[in-house]
This record gives C-alpha cells, structure tokens and sequence, in this order.
C-alpha cells in the first residue's frame, strides 16, 4: 500500500515538472487573447484623471484621446470594451494580475517597466517634464528648483531625476488633484509633471496665474502594453500593426486635435516615416 | 563582506526581474528607507504618547460633574472615533491647513506653521485618544464606588483620589484594550502618506515607482517592518502589564 501511494506521488510530481517544462517551451499560448476573443470582451485599463487623455465627462463617463484608442482596439477586435480606471502606482500589477487585459495609460516606456509588462512598438505618444509654476516667482531654469519645496504626483518617474539633478524637494501625493491643489496653497512652488498635461490645465483657464516657463526635458516616448507573456504573440503583434496604422493613417493627430491636445512634433514624425510609398500615386 | 551581500541581491535581480531588493545594493535607495523608518519611527512614539496623554486627561475630564465638560468631550470622541482617519488627515492638511497662520521664506510660498507632518502628529494622535478616553472610562468605571468613597473619607480631594486611587488601578485594566489600540495607530500612520509625510509606505511607494521591479521586496520589506515594529510595541506593553500586576487584583 506503502508503494504504491510512495510511486503514485513520485508520479504525480514528476509529471508537475514535465508539464512546468511542456508549458515553458512552448512559446505562444496566447491565453489572454484567447480569453478576450472568447467572452468578447476586452479589458482596457486607462486613466480617469489625466485629462485629456483619459478623465471622466461631466456625467462620469470616461472619455478621452486613450478611450478614443481602446475602442478603435475593440473595433478592429470586434470585441465589446470593458474600460478600468488605473494609476500610475498600480496600473502594472493590474495587467500582471490579469485585472485588465491590456492598458493604454500614459505611461512612460521605460527600461525597467519593459521587465513587468510587454510594452509594444512603435510607442503613439511622447512628452517631456516639465512645471507649473505661479507667474509671480517667473522662475526661468531648472536650478531655480534646488532646495525648494515642489510638488509632485506618487509613480511618476521624473520625480527622482528632478531631486537627483536639480536638488528640488520633491512633495509626492497621490493624486493630481491633491498635489495642485497644494501647489494652489502655495505649499509648494512648483508642480512637477508632464509638460503634454501642463498645457492642457493652462489652457483649461483654471490656472491663469501659472505659466509653464522652462523648457521641458527627458522627452519620454509613451507606450501601451499587453501581458509580458504575450508580447512577441498574437496581442503584442496586433497591438504593434494598429499602432503603426494609427501613425500612418494620421488617426493619433486626428484624435490629438479632437481632444485639443496641443500638436506633438513625435506624430508629425511618426507620420511621415510610416509613409506610405503608394499615397497619392 | 559587505560587498558580497550586495551582489547576492545584484545576482538576484539578475536572475529574478521581478524581486529586486533594490534597497541592499544601492546606497541611494538604502537612504530612503532608513529616512522612511526613521520618520514612521518618530510619528509613532509621539502619537502614542500624545494619544495616551489625551486618553488620560479626556477620561478625567469626564468623572468631572461639569455637564458642559462632559458634553465637549464626548463631542470631541464622537466626532474623532467616528470619522476615518484618512479623511481626518486630508480634512485637517488640506481644509483646516489653510486657516493656520504661515510664514513666507520667497515672498511666494505660504509654509504653513504645522507641517504635514505636524497635521498628521495631530490627527493621529486625537483619532487615537478618542478611543483611549473610552478605554480609560471603561476602566475607571471598573473601580468600585466604595473604593472612590473610602478615598473620599481619607480626605483625597478629586484630582488626588483620581490621581493616586483611580487612575493607578483602572490603568491596569485599561491596558489589555490600550495595547490593542496603540498597535492599530502604529499602523494607522502609513495613511499619513496621503499628506505626503514621507513615513515608511510613502518612501516604499517611491521607491517601487522609480524602480517598478522592486515591488515584492518593498511590499516584503514593509510587512517585515511592521510585524517587527508592532511585536516590539506589543512586547514592551505585555512587560508593562506584568510589572504592573498587583497580585490578588485583576487576572
């Protein structure tokens, strides 16, 4: 009796690994795509604080460029479209959880980040840092920032390059609202954040009394992502062609202006480059 | 030695993308959390005096016959135990911050006189000693009337008899609940990071947003603190409660 339970377990574990190396080897299982075409329903995580990218409409609906985006995704899927609110301190581990299928977030496409979750070529958006500062200090550089107290958002990557090189103090909340509105009692003189983001609060009129007066630096192409298992197989590979239809068929400018973003010099680029060789012919 | 420390974690990240103990080989990251803990440090071991201070003289002021006393202190636990913390913190920095009086070094900037740190000391402090009033107030009613009567006799005025008879024995009773209380404001500070004090959870949160692979071990980092922190709290109280035994009084 000994035996046989003593064989059946040593069976049993031996084929555990057997099947850990089958599922290893084999590349693609392209189980999330799979999952998605399935149900017919995707998973868009997205913002809905980052105005105009991704903010809820007065009615609480959650509109913007990256929603716009999603459901050209869900279109070309023909899939229906689920969107989740993410952060920026959160947004990765819900698409490694498999909370979300997929995220189109603003963020920043960065060597460390390329580790935890698939992030597809070409990247559709770029943006630099930048501040937002009270016209009345008329700061003109960078080093103006050293020792002083600045705001900033939790997750953001430039925060630690800002306190690295300039010296600035760099005040973290977690939310956007809560850091300007602390740049608004004058806790700090300056927030620190996306230069594209900046110009749209400027333009919104609810900053009069700020500018943005330094030029912006660490230009930082965004990037979308699907699960990092997925990235080289069906989702990674659909998401980089949609992309790179979405450069070449001018879609990014034409969502860019609908969402009065100011015009980014990246998608003029971008545009151009994918040309297609046959237009106009 | 040292050296071979850091470059285990350095191997280890290495071989692992996803555990990277980021904070054993680099000294930057190091400094974080060393200024994170010192300051989670700091804002404990003043709440919990503060609180007890407050829990103290709240539960005194409640034997006193003053309707009015007793009414502004049981206003005072209604509202501080009622509401949670998180919103007393972002109420207090955010809504209250703004009637403190300020100071300007630039002419520009308006630094508040109580720092975030200072709103968070305070919240946590008067969210804790809400519940340590009731907590005392169970005890001092856990003393007989007779003993309270027999002090009287003695010629004890109020303040003496709580201060000598009652207060020394409905502590004793007070603490099995007390050290359940303090053990949840020492983890009630992380909320604090809302208000951007730079405790242990704000500088973990930074670091693992700087780094994103390093989010297990921060995450495993915090849960260590934590339990060791608590265990140390939760240790001197039980020592505490022993010293304090009087034998044939109590368990």
């Amino acid at each position: 009796m000994k035996v046989i339970i003593k064989s059946f377990l040593l069976g049993s574990l031996v084929s555990l690994f057997t099947l850990g190396s089958v599922v290893s080897a084999a590349q693609c299982t392209n189980d999330v795509w799979n999952k998605v075409m399935k149900r017919g329903k995707v998973v868009v995580g997205v913002k809905a604080d980052y105005k105009p990218w991704g903010y809820r409409s007065t009615s609480g609906e959650l509109i913007g460029m990256e929603i716009d985006m999603a459901k050209d995704v869900a279109a070309a899927m023909n899939v229906d479209l689920e969107l989740v609110p993410v952060q920026s301190s959160n947004r990765m581990q819900f698409l490694e959880q498999g909370k979300i299928d997929m995220m189109i977030a603003t963020m920043s496409d960065r060597v460390d980040r390329r580790k935890i979750v698939g992030i597809t070529q070409p990247n559709y958006y770029t943006s630099g840092t930048n501040i937002m500062s009270p016209k009345a200090l008329g700061l003109s550089s960078w080093e103006d920032l050293r020792g002083k107290p600045v705001c900033g958002k939790q997750g953001a990557f430039y925060n630690k390059i800002v306190a690295d090189r300039y010296g600035a103090k760099i005040i973290a909340f977690t939310g956007n609202a809560e850091a300007k509105q602390a740049l608004r009692d004058k806790k700090c003189i300056a927030w620190v954040y996306d230069d594209s983001s900046i110009m749209s609060d400027l333009s919104s009129g609810e900053f009069d009394d700020f500018e943005m007066p330094l030029a912006s630096e660490d230009d930082n192409p965004w990037g979308l992502a699907v699960p990092l298992a997925e990235k080289d197989c069906i989702f990674g590979h659909f998401m980089s062609g949609i992309t790179y239809n979405m450069h070449q068929s001018g879609r990014l400018i034409e969502l860019e202006q609908k969402h009065g973003i100011q015009s980014t010099n990246y998608l003029v680029i971008q545009k151009y480059r994918n040309k297609d060789w046959l237009e106009g012919k | 030695m040292l050296g071979s420390f850091s470059q285990f974690f350095l191997d280890l990240y290495e071989s692992n993308p996803k555990w990277n103990f980021i904070y054993f080989y680099d000294p930057k990251q190091a400094d974080r959390v060393l200024e994170g803990l010192w300051t989670t440090l700091e804002l404990s071991v003043v709440c919990v005096i503060f609180s007890v201070v407050i829990g103290v003289a709240g539960a005194w002021l409640q034997t006193l016959p003053n309707r009015l006393v007793r009414m502004v202190v049981q206003g005072y636990i209604q509202f501080f135990r009622n509401t949670p913390p998180l919103i007393q913190l972002m109420f207090f920095y955010f809504a209250l911050g703004q009637f403190t009086p300020t100071y300007s070094p630039d002419g520009w900037l308006e630094i508040p006189i109580i720092s975030n740190v200072g709103w968070a000391i305070i919240s946590l402090s008067f969210f804790a000693g809400a519940f340590n009033v009731e907590i005392f107030r169970a005890g001092i009613e856990a003393i007989p009337e007779s003993t309270k009567e027999a002090s009287e006799s003695l010629g004890f005025s109020r303040l003496q008899t709580y201060r000598y008879i009652v207060l020394p024995l409905a502590f004793r009773v007070s603490l099995p609940a007390l050290n359940n209380n303090l053990v949840n404001l020492v983890k009630t500070t992380t909320q604090a990071l809302v208000i951007a004090v730079p405790e242990l959870l704000y500088q973990m949160v930074s670091i693992y947003n700087d780094y994103s692979t390093s989010m297990n071990a921060c995450m495993l980092l915090l849960f260590v603190v934590y339990i060791v922190l608590v265990g140390i709290l939760v240790f001197g109280m039980q020592r505490w409660e022993r010293a304090m035994n009087i034998p044939g009084y109590g368990s």
